[in-house]
């Protein structure tokens, strides 16, 4: 599979409240709970750190789980989240897109 | 050449719910009466009036296609509204509409739950499937869809309980607390809630079951509750993320909870 980058999308709403990431998309308004994994990767959503690195260095480097495993975990999630364009993703760093940065 | 004027007189109605209060002005008498008979208990007075609508009364096949469903959107910095027995504007700057409709109180009705809406959207607070109630001078919001007991719990209420809907709450934001208020929206009760207010202290999910307990909620399962129960009608994506940032500082200041319950008034012994 080619690299892949990832960036949150602008219209959404997010949220982490007592440990737990919740996202809720601004177009059809679809509800996420977040688990601690997905909200790693979440926050890691930059546009510019390929899909790779965010699993090698925050998803196995935090988490006692082997690389094919958690790369499987992060695809699904990542095809997931953008099928309600929740996430961006793309085979090309996002130039435009911020950090990630939850509302307070 | 003669002139004629012709005089029309303008009837005015003003309903004040959640102390937001909205003039309207029809031409018809009976039509005014029939609206202040609707609203009987949250008639306010027209010089404290924040917004105003022109009530137009047409024949039903001049208001609006047959179509249930509700159309809201903003074009050119006004709403416009649509359902099956009614079309609508609304201008928030100038605070400003017109209603079009048969001689029916639900479009009012309609038209009034969504104004409020979108004003409690940017002031932190929203409109919910909830019944609610004062007791002892605080006020509790029982959340539910349809069946879950909303009616139930307001019909076995004890008596130095003071009801504030059975169908759909008002929740408005006042610094960092809650207040429920009275709404005229009834459920199966059949009656308008008390035209008052209380800082509200609790919120119960509502499940029917063998016995009455309260349970904890996490605060993801409170919120996804609570946005399942909010009324909300637009599609605008900022609208969308207020209500999502409201629904989040809600449950973070005031506890959320799931109350099974037996059909029974005792029920009304562990609300506090």
């Amino acid at each position: 599979m080619p690299e892949r980058y990832i960036a949150r999308s602008t219209a959404i709403a997010a949220r982490l409240l007592g440990g737990e990431m919740m996202v809720m998309s601004a177009v059809d308004s679809t509800f996420f709970t977040l688990n601690e994994t997905a909200t790693v990767i979440w926050q890691a959503a930059d546009g510019h750190t390929p899909l790779s690195e965010i699993v090698a260095n925050k998803i196995c480097g935090e988490f006692d789980v082997d690389r094919e495993r958690a790369q499987r975990g992060a695809d699904h999630f990542v095809d997931e989240l953008s099928q309600h364009g929740i996430l961006l993703v793309s085979d090309q760093p996002l130039l435009n897109s911020s950090p990630p940065q939850e509302n307070p | 050449m003669s002139a004629s004027v012709i005089l029309t007189a303008k009837h005015t109605v003003s309903v004040e719910i959640g102390g937001t209060t909205i003039a309207l002005h029809t031409l018809d008498p009976s039509f005014r009466r029939a609206i202040e008979n609707r609203y009987a208990g949250f008639l306010g007075s027209s010089a404290d009036s924040h917004f105003a609508f022109d009530i137009d009364l047409c024949e039903p096949s001049e208001s609006a296609p047959a179509d249930d469903e509700l159309h809201l959107q903003m074009e050119k910095g006004e709403w416009s509204l649509q359902r099956g027995n009614f079309r609508a504007r609304w201008n928030p700057e100038s605070r400003r509409g017109w209603i079009r409709q048969t001689y029916s109180s639900y479009a009012v009705d309609c038209v009034l739950r969504i104004v409020h809406t979108l004003l409690l959207a940017r002031q932190g607070g929203f409109l919910v499937h909830a019944a609610s109630a004062i007791r002892g001078g605080k006020a509790f919001l029982f959340a539910g869809v349809s069946g879950a007991g909303k009616t139930t719990i307001s019909r076995l209420a004890p008596p130095d309980a003071t009801l504030l809907t059975d169908e759909i709450s008002y929740v408005r934001r006042e610094g960092n607390q809650y207040l429920a208020c009275g709404t005229p929206f009834a459920g199966e009760l059949g009656r308008a809630g008390e035209n008052v207010s209380a800082p509200l202290c609790g919120v119960f999910l509502l499940e029917k079951g063998l016995q009455n307990r309260i349970e904890p909620v996490g605060a993801a399962g409170a919120i996804q509750r609570l946005l399942r129960n909010i009324l909300f009608f637009a599609e605008d994506p900022e609208l969308v993320q207020l209500v999502f940032q409201s629904a989040c500082e809600f449950v973070s200041l005031v506890p959320v909870r799931r109350l099974v319950f037996v059909p029974d008034p005792s029920v009304w012994e562990i609300i506090r």
